[in-house]
């Protein structure tokens, strides 16, 4: 499934497979980020330099009201938008300054991206919603297509359900769909965008297991937008935003990672 | 994207919507297959207008007074020109400098009522000789034709064309009956056979000597070789040497008119290939102007398709959204579009090209307010209406497509 020697991802994992000189370059790095959009006449500030590092292996939850530019940051994240100043490593490459095609082509294979609403396509089965990632990125055959897709079903524990279309799907399952299109291209980063926010509480429990599984068992690099308390407390790290700023930033199990104080946010 | 991917996922959306897609296919089986229909019909009028005409004979060779006079000849008034002579046509009748002119036969017109009893019927009046309807390809029904020697007498005898003859005989013979023309009394002597369908139609003519036609009904004077004609009708030996006789014809004319070497010609000679070419020519306007017609129907289906296709960005706005966020580029999605419209429009195109050449087909022979309707199916028309058809599709796609392509994928992923 995986395709050897693709970008710095796939050359790093074998390094790190080996075990020896270990390069711990993070997944994310951004550096004074500032993203401003233009509302009316207004230049309304999204992000206001944001400075976030985000190593391999990790599982981060960003939480903050709304309207407190985590939205905006996952976009960046997600390559689906560019930062206004100030860069964006992912995966040691500089994609603040890429071209529209070269962002879409990071976002199928550098990266998978779970929605709050799934987003998934909804005349298509599930099968080929999870291949259409595959379709875009190009060079595989039909065949290669699905048994990836199977393989990322399968993961999910959706194996009795790749003929299904979205609708005959519990939102549960939807969203594993979702995950498992994620996982198709095998990327080292998950984004999460509020994936339990139109669940019940049992399928968020299955939904947060799942991507716990995923960071723990396979090593994705995982970060998730989220509102809900027991989903930030479910992750190892947990980094808080408010008018565009990093107000906190902490390690789930206490000990407090990077605590920035007021004077330091405002410099 | 790969060809075979955006094929299946275009064919996969359209029918997705089955029945609009067929109401937008529709709007372009309409337009192919008018434009195909249209073709055929003009086409059909074209070929048999030249059919009409090789009827008439290829070998045929006409001389009418110069071009001034020969506008008023064409429109069926006679030649107001004392141009070209029965002399004239007489000394065409030479071995020596006309070798290959076979039948001479000057016409000249007049025209007027015929009456017989209390039936009347306005007539084309042709005055001939004997060669006239030899020239001319006429055949006698019954009786006898004019005879060189009714020429000589200046008599009156005519020879009836088909409904001439029905219109004051009904079914009755008319030979031997004495019938009136302008007053004065005629002896028919012949009936013509019914030419119906030809171009230049006899069946309304009388034909009559060419000198009782210039002493009698037009009162003129002067000596037989002075006797002007509206026209001479020559063969030529056979369709090869048609050029060599007109040469000779016109070698002979400018002699007898006494023209200088820097002068032009006084008459006008004219070959059925000229008559030909000058009607097709004609013919080939008004097929444009038919396919033009039916090509403005293919240009409603055309916006029909960038209608439906704008609906359709509307409405999947946040598919769009969602194939941008897994890696789908703008040129994916425009393609995407494309694809979709393409398929549209080259699928009507096929439709409407069997459509049209269903019509052609079926209605080739039909007969419409009288005039048999003759169609002509081409080829190159099918092909040329199949590639109009993708060009449609591509023009009318892209600027939904394009639209499709420029979204933005965060604010698409947010519509609803």
């Amino acid at each position: 499934m995986a395709r050897p020697g693709v970008g710095v991802a796939g050359k790093l994992a074998v390094v790190d497979n080996m075990g020896a000189r270990t390069v711990r370059r993070p997944v994310i790095e951004l550096k004074a980020v500032t993203r401003e959009f233009k509302v009316g006449t207004q230049l309304v500030r999204a992000l206001n330099g944001i400075d976030l590092t985000i190593d391999r292996g990790e599982m981060v939850a960003i939480i903050g009201p709304s309207g407190s530019g985590k939205s905006t940051l996952m976009n960046t994240l997600g390559c689906l938008d560019t930062p206004s100043s100030g860069s964006f490593f992912l995966n040691g490459h500089d994609v603040s300054r890429l071209s529209d095609d070269q962002l879409a082509e990071t976002r199928s294979r550098q990266l998978g991206f779970v929605f709050q609403s799934y987003n998934l396509l909804p005349r298509e089965t599930a099968l080929s919603n999870v291949e259409l990632p595959l379709k875009y990125s190009g060079g595989y055959s039909a065949r290669a297509r699905k048994e990836a897709a199977r393989k990322a079903l399968d993961r999910v524990g959706l194996a009795e359900r790749y003929d299904h279309r979205p609708l005959q799907l519990s939102g549960g399952e939807q969203q594993r769909v979702g995950i498992a299109r994620a996982l198709v291209q095998n990327p080292d980063l998950i984004l999460a965008d509020e994936p339990t926010g139109n669940l019940d509480t049992k399928s968020s429990q299955e939904v947060i297991t799942m991507l716990k599984s995923l960071n723990e068992d396979d090593g994705k690099t995982i970060v998730i937008v989220t509102h809900d308390p027991e989903v930030a407390d479910a992750t190892k790290r947990i980094v808080a935003f408010r008018d565009g700023l990093i107000i906190e930033d902490r390690m789930v199990n206490g000990s407090p990672r990077r605590s920035l104080n007021q004077d330091e946010v405002r410099s | 994207m790969n060809f075979g991917l955006l094929f299946t996922t275009a064919l996969g959306s359209l029918s997705s919507n089955k029945l609009r897609a067929s109401l937008t296919l529709l709007g372009i089986v309409i337009g192919v297959s008018s434009v195909i229909a249209m073709m055929a019909v003009g086409r059909g009028a074209q070929v048999s207008v030249t059919s009409r005409i090789s009827e008439l004979g290829t070998d045929l060779i006409t001389v009418r007074p110069g071009a001034q006079a020969l506008r008023f000849a064409f429109f069926g008034g006679g030649g107001n020109s004392d141009v070209v002579s029965l002399g004239d046509a007489l000394s065409l009748d030479d071995e020596v400098f006309s070798p290959n002119a076979r039948v001479i036969a000057p016409e000249n017109s007049f025209s007027g009522t015929a009456t017989f009893g209390r039936e009347n019927t306005f007539v084309n009046g042709v005055g001939v000789t004997a060669e006239y309807i030899e020239a001319r390809n006429l055949k006698i029904a019954s009786g006898r034709n004019i005879s060189n020697i009714d020429v000589q007498n200046d008599s009156l005898v005519a020879v009836l064309g088909s409904a001439t003859s029905e219109a004051l005989f009904g079914q009755r013979d008319s030979v031997g009956s004495t019938i009136k023309i302008s007053n004065r009394e005629f002896t028919v002597v012949g009936v013509l056979k019914s030419q119906q369908g030809t171009i230049f139609n006899p069946d309304n003519s009388v034909l009559i000597p060419i000198t009782t036609a210039y002493y009698r009904m037009n009162n003129g004077k002067g000596p037989r070789e002075s006797i002007s004609v509206s026209a001479i009708n020559i063969l030529a030996k056979s369709e090869k040497v048609v050029d060599a006789a007109r040469l000779e014809i016109s070698t002979v004319l400018r002699l007898n008119h006494e023209l200088d070497a820097d002068e032009e010609d006084d008459f006008l000679i004219t070959t059925q290939q000229d008559t030909i070419e000058t009607l097709e020519g004609t013919q080939g306007t008004f097929v444009i102007l038919l396919g033009s017609i039916a090509g403005i129907s293919l240009l409603v289906g055309g916006i029909g398709v960038m209608n439906i296709m704008l609906v359709s960005v509307t409405e999947r706005t946040r598919e769009i959204g969602i194939r941008r966020a897994v890696g789908a580029k703008r040129r994916d999605i425009l393609l995407q579009f494309v694809t979709e419209a393409v398929m549209m429009t080259f699928g009507g195109g096929v439709l409407g090209v069997v459509a049209g050449w269903a019509i052609a087909h079926f209605g080739n022979g039909a007969t419409v307010s009288g005039d048999v309707i003759e169609t002509v199916i081409e080829a190159q028309i099918a092909v040329l209406a199949l590639a109009v058809s993708v060009a449609v599709g591509l023009f009318f796609g892209i600027y939904p497509a394009v639209r499709a392509a420029s979204l933005n994928p965060i604010e698409a992923l947010r519509h609803e």
